[in-house]
């Protein structure tokens, strides 16, 4: 069908609304970037010279250093821990009738309207009492809280997707709900489970606002020593630091697509 | 046991017949509700040891709650379950020992085809030598062997088929659930997978429950076909008991090709009744007409193949022009528009030599009917 004059000058203009929604989209991290290779000691956009010596100092720099590595710490086991609990919630909430359902699910998905710094500060006066300020395990319980919402959306959607008559198959044949659920249910959930985990360790590992709240100089993670950092000091290490960050995020994606593909990771797909 | 299974007529596997007592499956008086809407209403049905017995319906009257019941997915709100003599309301499907096969096969798509089969084998903790052993055997009685090590979804649907059937057996179970498992195969793929595994179930003697709204499907295979509407079973028998001696009009109408011819009754005596069609009087039995006034409307149901021609002239059941016919080998299937016809037009199968006459368009024929072949009810 011919289209008229009016219809392809409203298809230029969508391609155009579309291309600057993206330039806006990938801008910051491009501006970024490019501050991150000026070999003068100032942020500034866009760089005069260019330089690699930001990169190297924000590799040395200890704080930077023993953050990433308590990250390291803090991720994993706030993603397993938020994993564990995510799951068994995500199950409950599909298989079974319960009192008080919608009530269950309405506390577990609160983390995503409450302010970080609100379950920061509230995991700060309940450390004080209990004598754990300071400590990892203050910091990786309130990333737990923060991550369940995410985990169990990720599981839910898979449990959904799974085709009950499978788990229906495997009663007829003998095994019993235990058996089940480890043979046939978890193993079908592995995308869903893996995605939520991913997703969870990385926001573990990005989040800045609680984090500032209940990390102490022992434990503080990559993100609150950025914002120490910047704190005291403006030169490019933060913007150095930054492309590493997206660098790492992307190989990791890329490595996640390689293995359960992307698709499936970010449950955008359903898995057949 | 409903007084419909009396109906069951002339046995025509005697092995069943002589251990008539020995009953695989029993469901007594189950009642089954789905919030409000009423899934299974008082189903009393005995499935014989060895016996194939299906369970037919249109979608939704209730066929598959039944085998869902006896599955164990749910329990019913009233009413027994026995299997092999033993009362499994409240035990869990996994303690049943049964074997069910579902309509989309629902293999496990992360195992390949040894691990599927041997899944039941597994969950009873069976010696590793012993699984392999009857996975095999399993395997070849199903006639797919060399393809162990593949995954359900680099299979075709035939073979799926063939595994989720292996899959049943190799646990030996007490009774083989099958839920609708030759929908999703194309009609000639169909056909073989329904000989082979009659052969397969006739071999092994194993008591099996069949659920299908296929009608053909319920003839071909079964020993007995309980015929289920709405809730409830409205006849229990063998094929032929069914095809020919439907107990009423829903069976009658539902169970092969029927034609409807409109009559009056005139009389009933004994177990006869005595029905005015056209030109004619045929006598038919009179039990579905109990009850039923002289001189009121009934409606006469007849196959395809047992209503025969007569000479133009003669006095006649009905009459009509020939619209259609349709060449079928064995057979010729003649379209007939007649008035009398309660549903649209008349279907007349002829064989033999008959089938051999050209008929022409537009034809008029003269319609006779045997009433001993025929059954009446009243019109509804």
């Amino acid at each position: 069908m011919p289209r008229s004059p009016w219809q392809r000058l409203l298809g230029v203009i969508g391609t155009l609304v579309v291309l600057v929604l993206l330039i806006f989209v990938v801008l910051p991290a491009v501006v970024v970037t490019m501050a991150a290779f000026n070999d003068k000691a100032i942020l500034s956009f866009p760089p005069q010279t260019l330089s690699l010596r930001w990169f190297g100092n924000a590799l040395a720099y200890p704080d930077f250093r023993a953050g990433f590595q308590n990250g390291l710490v803090v991720a994993p086991w706030s993603a397993t821990i938020a994993l564990v609990v995510g799951t068994a919630f995500a199950l409950a909430i599909d298989r079974y009738k319960f009192p008080l359902k919608s009530f269950l699910e309405g506390v577990l998905i609160s983390p995503l309207f409450v302010p970080h710094f609100t379950v920061g500060l509230g995991f700060l006066i309940l450390a004080v009492q209990v004598n754990l300020v300071n400590t990892f395990i203050v910091v990786i319980g309130c990333h737990v809280i923060l991550v369940v919402p995410f985990v169990l959306r990720s599981v839910y959607v898979s449990l959904r997707n799974l085709d009950r008559r499978l788990e229906l198959a495997a009663a007829s044949l003998g095994a019993s709900p235990y058996r089940v659920l480890a043979t046939v249910t978890l193993p079908l959930l592995v995308p869903g489970l893996a995605s939520g985990w991913l997703f969870g360790a990385v926001l573990s590992f990005n989040e800045f606002t609680a984090s500032l709240f209940v990390t102490g100089q022992r434990t503080q993670t990559l993100p609150v020593a950025m914002y120490n950092y910047v704190r005291e000091y403006a030169d490019p290490s933060m913007a150095a630091l930054s492309v590493m960050y997206i660098v790492g995020i992307g190989i990791l994606l890329i490595i996640a697509n390689a293995f359960l593909g992307l698709g499936r990771v970010l449950n955008v797909e359903r898995d057949d | 046991m409903s007084n419909a299974t009396t109906s069951t007529g002339q046995q025509s596997n005697k092995s069943i017949a002589e251990r008539c007592d020995d009953i695989a499956v029993r469901f007594e008086r189950v009642s089954k509700r789905f919030n409000a809407v009423n899934a299974l209403c008082d189903v009393s049905l005995a499935v014989r040891r060895g016996e194939f017995m299906t369970l037919l319906g249109p979608s939704g009257c209730g066929k598959t709650t039944l085998l869902n019941l006896a599955a164990g997915f749910f329990s019913p709100d009233d009413g027994q379950i026995f299997i092999a003599e033993s009362l499994v309301n409240g035990v869990p499907t996994y303690k049943r020992e049964i074997g069910m096969m579902f309509q989309n096969y629902a293999l496990f798509p992360h195992l390949t085809v040894m691990a599927n089969v041997a899944y039941g084998l597994r969950a009873r903790h069976l010696a590793k030598l012993e699984i392999t052993r009857r996975v095999e055997a399993a395997l070849n009685l199903v006639k797919l062997s060399g393809l162990e090590d593949r995954k359900p979804r680099q299979l075709s649907g035939g073979q799926q088929q063939r595994v989720a059937l292996a899959r049943a057996l190799v646990i030996n179970p007490k009774v083989l659930l099958l839920d609708e498992p030759f929908s999703a195969l194309d009609k000639h793929l169909r056909a073989s997978m329904q000989i082979e595994l009659r052969e397969i179930q006739r071999n092994l003697g194993l008591t099996t429950i069949f659920v299908t709204h296929d009608q053909g499907e319920a003839l071909s295979l079964s020993d007995r076909v309980a015929v289920i509407s709405e809730g409830r079973i409205r006849q229990i028998g063998t094929p032929d008991a069914i095809y020919t001696h439907p107990c009423e009009r829903f069976v009658a109408s539902f169970v092969g090709d029927a034609n409807i011819l409109r009559g009056r009754l005139v009389s009933i005596s004994g177990s006869q009744a005595t029905i005015a069609l056209g030109a004619v009087e045929v006598t038919v039995p009179s039990d579905p007409l109990l009850g039923t006034e002289p001189s009121a409307l009934v409606d006469l149901f007849i196959r395809p193949e047992q209503l025969r021609l007569t000479d133009l002239g003669k006095a006649c059941a009905t009459s009509g022009a020939i619209v259609s016919h349709v060449y079928q080998g064995g057979h010729i299937d003649l379209h007939v528009e007649c008035a009398d016809s309660v549903r649209g037009r008349l279907l007349i199968r002829l064989s033999g030599s008959q089938a051999k006459i050209g008929w022409r368009i537009g034809a008029r024929i003269a319609v006779s009917v045997n009433g001993s072949e025929a059954i009446a009810f009243a019109a509804a």
